[in-house]
This record gives structure tokens, C-alpha cells and sequence, in this order.
């Protein structure tokens, strides 16, 4: 066990855990911040992404002992009344189904928007493929980050 | 085909009214006092203001609507289309409404259950009539309230009017009077026509929860003291604890317990959906649920071959044994194993004409065998459950598609009576169809009893994906036979599976061909099934939709004439009985598709530069119509759908928004276990365990284009969750026989993700 403060959602938030812990069970668990989801526990689906100093990574795969100064942004923090342009074109679209993975869909989403604020249908496949939808909405992503982007 | 049957006991009795209110306050008004948009994301928790109209519609003082939602939400978007349907007959404006997940009651709320694409079609009715009930009591209350005769007390947004007297009323002023006044029967319906919130694109009333985070699921849910527990399933099929060391586990940080939990004893009545794969599992309780991982790790195992055992199933009919074979089974050896049977006498299920002396008497035979494996539901949100359990109660929270199978039986192993237990439905990150079976909340409940606090049993990807209760591994011999004018004079299907056959045997073609056989066997396993979305059509559409193209090209005809010449034959002069589905309603879509996707030339499509190899499928269940056009491209030596046309009849379409997702969602879904699905084993285990080699449809797989159309009727809502999703197997299968000039036969289509097929 060992202390951590970690800069999350612009706050300083201090946790006790195992160095191993990755950030995904810290948030989870240790936070009560559920909005980034477990999915696959290996990298392989995207539902728990969230944003590491503003690039995309997905937290099941970052142990809580490399973050370090790094700031974290999760769906919780990425507007303050959900009014980012991301999640404004999300329900102006009426993006989700089941709606479990869209919180690492739109973390994924509003990365790409911050280094590529024109992206192209290959940049938003290049960039989204990580992020697994089982009910398939992956068409509407598609139009909301369209919809994002001139926003 | 037989309508859906509501089993609740009396129907009105969940129309009852309560007066739950304190005193309705009086406000002022005027005729043009608009219904300010509610904070949906608001928690309104204010049980002295609600005057409860039926047992769905809950009206505070200052007329905020609250409208609960009986069905659990896996997706579908009923937690709006179904208050839709009573904001409709109710007269509200729909901003001033409030949805609120109802409680599990099925007195009181119905049968709840979601699955069988049932939720709006069986509740179209009884929420109609719980909208106009309520409506009439508001009604009546104004009607005393002014002294005058009810018949002249009109409705408008929430508002009531005698225009003689130029009264006014919100609903919510007379909201308490309106709740002591007996439910009415038989209160009018609106017309089709007159419909204002029903067929109008409504956007999901959960979207601002989904897009900041909220906590929903079942994954998300918390409670003071939880802990969080872990199962370990035997590693194959066929196997079973022997023994267990958990003293390395015990030793790591955060853990409580490890013991093994049997979750039925011997002779257990079970329920039709209290399937389970493994009787006996290995628990581990902890603090956290990555200290209950990694101590999970620690556990040293013995598993042993279980050889068979026996199932004690209930049911209508009486209880009966039902013994489940042991072994280890692999892919291999099954795929060995159907073939042998699909050559044995097999269960005749329907035969119209003399399909025998047919066959016999043909030019030509074609015959084709398709085959596909068993496939994960992989629901985003794996399986988990919290339970409190106490000797007094039990509450339960999470995921679930059926809250009203599952407690009888949890009754049962609890020894509680069923007003003892409380079910929350949280929001499901995914069913079709899976979260139908149960099993993993009885191990949650069992769990918490064992150690008394409140668990949350949490199974990860790997535990969900190699637990079983999969779509059935199927497979099917078509036989169709030609005279020397290329007729089309008799057809045979023979379908068999493991461990259940998909055969629909009154399902077209029967019914358009004079001389029809159909025949089902199926082989036992102790791998499980379970509904996977539009169960055996799932199958069925890819392989006789597939079957159909080929005869249609062996004949010399379109694909889509030929069926609708054959819907023709079925409307006009019907071979045999119990045809399930509606010639002309089935023939509709596909002139829909045909039209809308501009199809000339079977097999061939172009927009501008691009050249598109098409296929086309059809196909019926759950009472709707759906087919498809698939547009195929080349990129990189790998055929993709590129843009489909999509044709559907499900009657009226409550929330067009949302049903347009669904279809688009079940054309992605479609394509994406047609191109990629598979489950496999080798010695009892299942070879897949994650996303890693459970390939799952992705971003720069799924079309560019999915255009979707909607048969415009009045007929009462049939079903849309699944119908659209078997035909997009066919058609994939179709646009990939021109793209590639090979028939697809066997599922999945790209077998090996690098290679060209």
C-alpha cells in the first residue's frame, strides 16, 4: 500500500492503495467515480478510457504508480454541466443504445478532437478503433464527432 | 401465429389507484402557460406531493408528470418509448414528464420483462388504456370541482378545460381529487391520427445521464459495508471442483473469504430460465475488486471430469429429469458429430404436398449444408449482481432482463417469501438475451447470505465469456428441386444443432411451395444455451436467405421477384396451415428495399466512381418485417459493407429515433458476428476468453451509410429489437457471393481476419 495524490478533474484527490492498482479500480472503486467503465481489464475495448495530461489511454492499463504530476480527466470532469461540445453533439445525435461504453467513446472522441479538430472519416476510424460499441452505434459516433468538430 | 399472451392475473389490478397525495395546491394560471422542461437530471424524490393515477403516473401539485417505466432497459430505449405511450393518452406535454425506472412489482406494473422484442408490443395496450384511465379521472375531478358535466371537460398539454365556463385547471391542481376516484374501464383511445408524442422522434430521456457518467448499471451500484466477490468457474465443460488450497489467497490484502458454493442441491426444481453451466463454484469475498482479482490468482484448484449429471427441471407439465452428458467436447469433433446426424432420420416438423416423389421426379437438385458456431452474447457490461441478503429480506440490484423468473426461484433458494424481496433494475450495459438466465444473481444472493454483508459479485470478461449459455452451435441441409422448366416444385429443410435445432418450420418459404418438408434433430451437450438475440432466426436467415439467392440464380430469376413471386403463391393460394407470417406484409419490405436502395441489376451497384457488389435478404419473426440491401466494397483486398438499405415492419413506430438506432445497431451487429462471431472449444474449454480472440465489429468495419425506412401502417406495434437483426446475415452472405464469387456456407465469413476469403 502506498499513498497517491493525484490530480483528477482539476482536484486533488488522495487514495491508499496497492502501486499495481490501475486507475480504472482507484476511480472505480477508491473514488466512487463509475463513469469509466470495465470492459475487458486488457486494453482491448475502450470503455475505460480517460485522459492522461489530454491524450486518450485506457485506465485498466495504467497502474496508479506512473501517474505521478500527470492530470487525469474522466467523463465525470470532462464538462462541468455536460455541455462539452462532445457531449452536446452525443445527445444531439442521440448516440446511445445500452450507453455502457460511450463514456470511453467520448473520452476517445474529445482526445482526438483536442490534436485533430478536423478529422476525416479515416482519422475518426483510426482513432475510434479501440472503442468497441456491441449494440453498434458506431455510425452516430461518427456524425457526433462530425457535429463536434464544427462546434 | 399466436398473439402475445399477457399472463397477469388481473389486469386491472395494476391500474389501481392510490391516493398517495397531501393536499393539491391551487395555483393560478392562464390558457397559455406553457409546461417548463424538467431537469432530468433532478432527483425528484418527493412522496408527499405525488397523487399516483394508476400505478404508472405520479402528478405533483406543481404538475410535474412523473410516468414509471415497468421494463427493464438494456438498450432498446423503453425507459422513453413505453412512458411515451402513456404521455400519449394522458394529454401531457411531454418536457413537463419525468421517467423514473418503476420497481420490480408485477401486480402492480406487469409482466416486465424485456426480451422477445415483447416490451412494447405487450405493454402498447395496457399503457394506453393506464394513460387514458388516469386522463379520465382528471377529467372527472374537474368535472365535480366546476359542476359540470364531464363529457364537456376537454385535455390539452397537461391542462384541463371547460371552454363553456373558460376554466382552467393544470393537472397537477386536481391531481390528489382525481387519485381517490375509481379507475374507470374501458376509457376511449385516441385514434392513430390524433397522435402527438407517439411517432414523433423523441430523444432518450437517460441521454444526459449516459453523456456525464451517472451512475446507472448495475456495475456502478454501491452500498455502505459492500463487499465485492468473485466466482471461479471449472475451466471447461464438463468439469467440476475437486478440491481447493485458498490459504496463499487468504493471505493476500483485503480478502475475507474463500469457500465454495453450490448453487443448487441435488433435486432442485429449476425454472425454464434458471440454467446454470456449473453447479459448484469457488468463491472469493474481498474489500476491493482488484485485491479480489489478484488473491483470486493465488487459488491452488483440483477440477475433475463431473461425467454426467442430472437437472431437475419444473415447468407446466410437471417436473422431469433431464440428464446432461459429461465429456469434454471440441469444435472439431462436434462439427464431425452433425454431419453424422444431419444423415439420420431426424423429427418431422411440417410436410405439405409429397415433397418424396418430388425430389424424385426433379431435373435438378440443389443442395447446400450451411453451418455456425456458437456464439458470446458479450454484453459491454459483464455479468454482475449486488445482493443484501438477511434473514428477514433480500435486496438486490443490477442487470436483468426477467426480475419476475427469477424470484420465485429465489425464493426458493433463500427461503424467503417473495414480498421479502426487493429487485432494483438498474440499467443494463447490454442483454440480448443473455441477462434472460438468472444464475449469476442467485450465486450473488447465495454469496451474500453466506458471509452477511452486502456483495457485489462482479464476473470478469474471461468469467462471462467462457461460462456458457451461448447462441447453439447450428446447422442445416437445404434440399430445393427444379422440374425441367426450372420451377421451383418442392423445398427441404433439415435442421439440427447443439444441443437445440433452429428450425421455424411454418415460416416462409412454407406456405409458397407445394411440396415442403421440414425436419429437426438435435444433439445433447453439457455446453449451455441460451437466447441469443432473435433466437434459431438468427441462423436461419443466413442460411436460407443464402439458400433462396442460390435457387433464385439457379432459376434464372432476380433474388427479389423470386420472392415476391413466392409471397404471391403464399397470399393467393396458401399451401398447408399455420403459416406464421403475412405474405403481403413480408413482400412490402422488400418492394420498400427494392425501391429505396435503387435496385436495378441484382449484384451490382454504383454511386459515382464507387462499384458496390449487393445482396439482399428478408425475413420474418417476433411479428415484424425487416430486409435488408448490403452494399459491398473493396479496400486493401477486404470486402466491407459499405452502405445498406433497410426496410422494416413493425407497425406503428413509437419512437422513430430510437428505432432507427435499433435497426441501424442490429444492421452493425449483424455484420459484425456473420463476418467475425465465433465461440469455439477444445477439450470442453472455450478457446475464446476476450476481445483479444473474440473478435468483435469495429469502428472502421461498420458501414458508412445505413439508411433506414419504416412501412408506414396502423397496425398495433410488433416487434423491432430483433427482427431486423437475422436477414443481415444473408444479405452479407449475398453481396459477398458477388464480391467474391464464393457462396458462404459456413459462419463465420472471415475466418482469418488477414486473409481474403
Amino acid at each position: 500500500m502506498a499513498t497517491y495524490n493525484l490530480k483528477i478533474n482539476g482536484k486533488i484527490r488522495q487514495v491508499n492503495v496497492d502501486s499495481s492498482t490501475p486507475m480504472l479500480w482507484v476511480l472505480r472503486d477508491h473514488l466512487n467515480m463509475p463513469g469509466t467503465k470495465y470492459g475487458c481489464g486488457i486494453a482491448q475495448c475502450g470503455a475505460c478510457t480517460v485522459h492522461l495530461d489530454g491524450t486518450a489511454v485506457r485506465s485498466c492499463q495504467l497502474p496508479v504508480s506512473v501517474v505521478g504530476k500527470q492530470a487525469i480527466t474522466t467523463i465525470e470532469g470532462l464538462s462541468a454541466k455536460g455541455d462539452h461540445p462532445v457531449q452536446k453533439a452525443w445527445l444531439e445525435h442521440d448516440v446511445a443504445q445500452c450507453g455502457y461504453c460511450q463514456s470511453g467513446q467520448m473520452m476517445s472522441a474529445a482526445s482526438l478532437l483536442n490534436t485533430n479538430p478536423k478529422p476525416t472519416d479515416s482519422d475518426i476510424d483510426a482513432a475510434m478503433s479501440g472503442n468497441i460499441c456491441r449494440c453498434g452505434t458506431y455510425l452516430r459516433i461518427k456524425e457526433a464527432i462530425k457535429s463536434a468538430a464544427v462546434k | 401465429m399466436k398473439t402475445t399472451k399477457t399472463s397477469y392475473s388481473s389486469r386491472r389490478s395494476f391500474l389501481k389507484s392510490s391516493a398517495l397525495a397531501g393536499g393539491g395546491l391551487m395555483l393560478s394560471l392562464s390558457w397559455f402557460s406553457k409546461a417548463k422542461a424538467v431537469d432530468k437530471l433532478q432527483e425528484l424524490n418527493l412522496p408527499d406531493q405525488w397523487s399516483e393515477l394508476t400505478a404508472y403516473i405520479k402528478i405533483t401539485p406543481d404538475n410535474v408528470v412523473k410516468i414509471l417505466c415497468p421494463n427493464p432497459e438494456f438498450g432498446q430505449n423503453v425507459m422513453t418509448s413505453l412512458p411515451m405511450i402513456i404521455a400519449e393518452e394522458l394529454e401531457v406535454d411531454w418536457k413537463a414528464v419525468v421517467v423514473e425506472m418503476g420497481p420490480h412489482d408485477n401486480t402492480k406494473l406487469g409482466p416486465q420483462f424485456t426480451g422477445g422484442s415483447n416490451s412494447v408490443r405487450m405493454y402498447w395496450k395496457p399503457l394506453r388504456e393506464a394513460g387514458a384511465a388516469a386522463r379520465q379521472m382528471l377529467r372527472e375531478a374537474a368535472a365535480q370541482t366546476w359542476s359540470v358535466p364531464v363529457e364537456e371537460v376537454t385535455t390539452k398539454g397537461g391542462l384541463l378545460i371547460h371552454e363553456k365556463t373558460m376554466k382552467v385547471a393544470k393537472y397537477g391542481e386536481l391531481a390528489s381529487k382525481a387519485a381517490k376516484i375509481p379507475v374507470p374501464k374501458d376509457s376511449k383511445l385516441k385514434a392513430p391520427k390524433d397522435f402527438t408524442i407517439v411517432r414523433k422522434p423523441t430523444k432518450n430521456v437517460e441521454g444526459l445521464k449516459v453523456v456525464t457518467g451517472k451512475p446507472m448499471f448495475g456495475l456502478d451500484y454501491r452500498a455502505d459495508g459492500m463487499l465485492i466477490a468473485m466466482i471461479q468457474h471449472p475451466p471447461a465443460f464438463g468439469m467440476k471442483l475437486k478440491s481447493f488450497d485458498a490459504s496463499q489467497t487468504l493471505k493476500m490484502p483485503g480478502i475475507k473469504e474463500v469457500f465454495s458454493l453450490k448453487l443448487y442441491e441435488d433435486g432442485f426444481e429449476q425454472g425454464g430460465f434458471d440454467t446454470r453451466t456449473f453447479n459448484e463454484l469457488l468463491v472469493v469475498v474481498g474489500k476491493t475488486t482488484w485485491e479480489v482479482m489478484n488473491a483470486r490468482k493465488k487459488l491452488k484448484v483440483q477440477w475433475e471430469a463431473a461425467g454426467d449429471t442430472k437437472d431437475t427441471m419444473g415447468g407446466r407439465r410437471g417436473k422431469k429429469e433431464v440428464t446432461v452428458p459429461g465429456g469434454l467436447e471440441s469444435t472439431t469433433a462436434q462439427l464431425e458429430k452433425m454431419a453424422e446426424w444431419a444423415n439420420k432420420p431426424a423429427q418431422q416438423l411440417r410436410k405439405d404436398g409429397d415433397p418424396e416423389t418430388a425430389f424424385k421426379n426433379a431435373a435438378q437438385v440443389i443442395e447446400r449444408t450451411y453451418n455456425a458456431p456458437f456464439l458470446a452474447h458479450n454484453c459491454m457490461e459483464p455479468m454482475n449482481f449486488f445482493a443484501h441478503v438477511t434473514d428477514e429480506k433480500a435486496v438486490l440490484a443490477g442487470p436483468l432482463q426477467a426480475p419476475g423468473w427469477v424470484e420465485p426461484t429465489l425464493s426458493k433458494l433463500l427461503n424467503l417469501p417473495a414480498d421479502k424481496i426487493e429487485i432494483q433494475m438498474t440499467r443494463m450495459g447490454g442483454g440480448f438475451g443473455r441477462r434472460a438466465y438468472g444464475q449469476y444473481v442467485y450465486e450473488a444472493a447465495l454469496i451474500s447470505k453466506k458471509v452477511k454483508a452486502p456483495i457485489k459479485l462482479i464476473y470478469t470478461r474471461e468469467d462471462d465469456m467462457t461460462y456458457g449459455i451461448y447462441r447453439p452451435m447450428y446447422t442445416a441441409t437445404y434440399r430445393a428441386a427444379l422440374d425441367a422448366n426450372k420451377n421451383l416444385i418442392a423445398f427441404h429443410v433439415k435442421g439440427g444443432g447443439i444441443p437445440e435445432h433452429p428450425i421455424h418450420a411454418n415460416r416462409f418459404p412454407a406456405g409458397a411451395i407445394e411440396n415442403y418438408l421440414a425436419e429437426g434433430w438435435e444433439i445433447p451437450s453439457n455446453i449451455t444455451v441460451g437466447a441469443f438475440r432473435a433466437p434459431r432466426s438468427n441462423f436461419n436467415a443466413a442460411a436460407e436467405q443464402s439458400f433462396l439467392d442460390e435457387v433464385a440464380e439457379a432459376m434464372g430469376k432476380d433474388p427479389i421477384e423470386f420472392r415476391l413471386e413466392l409471397l404471391k403463391r403464399a397470399k393467393e393460394n396458401p399451401v398447408g396451415k399455420n403459416n406464421e407470417y403475412d405474405a403481403d406484409r413480408y413482400a412490402g419490405v422488400l418492394t420498400l428495399v427494392r425501391d429505396k436502395s435503387n435496385w436495378k441489376k441484382a449484384g451490382v451497384a454504383t454511386s459515382g466512381n464507387e462499384k458496390y457488389h449487393r445482396g439482399v435478404a428478408a425475413y420474418f419473426c417476433h411479428n415484424s418485417y425487416a430486409a435488408h440491401v448490403v452494399d459491398m466494397v473493396t479496400r486493401d483486398g477486404q470486402p466491407y459493407v459499405e452502405r445498406v438499405f433497410s426496410a422494416m415492419d413493425c407497425g406503428i413506430v413509437v419512437n422513430p429515433e430510437s428505432a432507427k438506432n435499433m435497426v441501424q445497431g442490429a444492421v452493425v451487429d449483424g455484420i459484425g458476428n456473420a463476418f467475425y462471431g465465433a465461440l469455439t472449444h477444445k477439450n470442453g474449454a472455450a478457446e475464446q476468453s476476450n476481445f483479444h480472440n473474440y473478435r468483435l465489429i469495429r469502428h472502421n468495419e461498420a458501414p458508412k451509410q445505413i439508411e433506414v425506412y419504416f412501412v408506414e401502417n396502423d397496425i398495433d406495434p410488433t416487434g423491432l429489437g430483433e427482427p431486423p437483426f437475422p436477414p443481415v446475415f444473408g444479405a452479407v452472405a449475398n453481396a459477398l457471393y458477388k464480391n467474391t464469387g464464393k457462396r458462404q456456407y459456413n459462419q463465420p465469413f472471415k475466418t482469418d481476419p488477414e486473409k481474403r476469403i
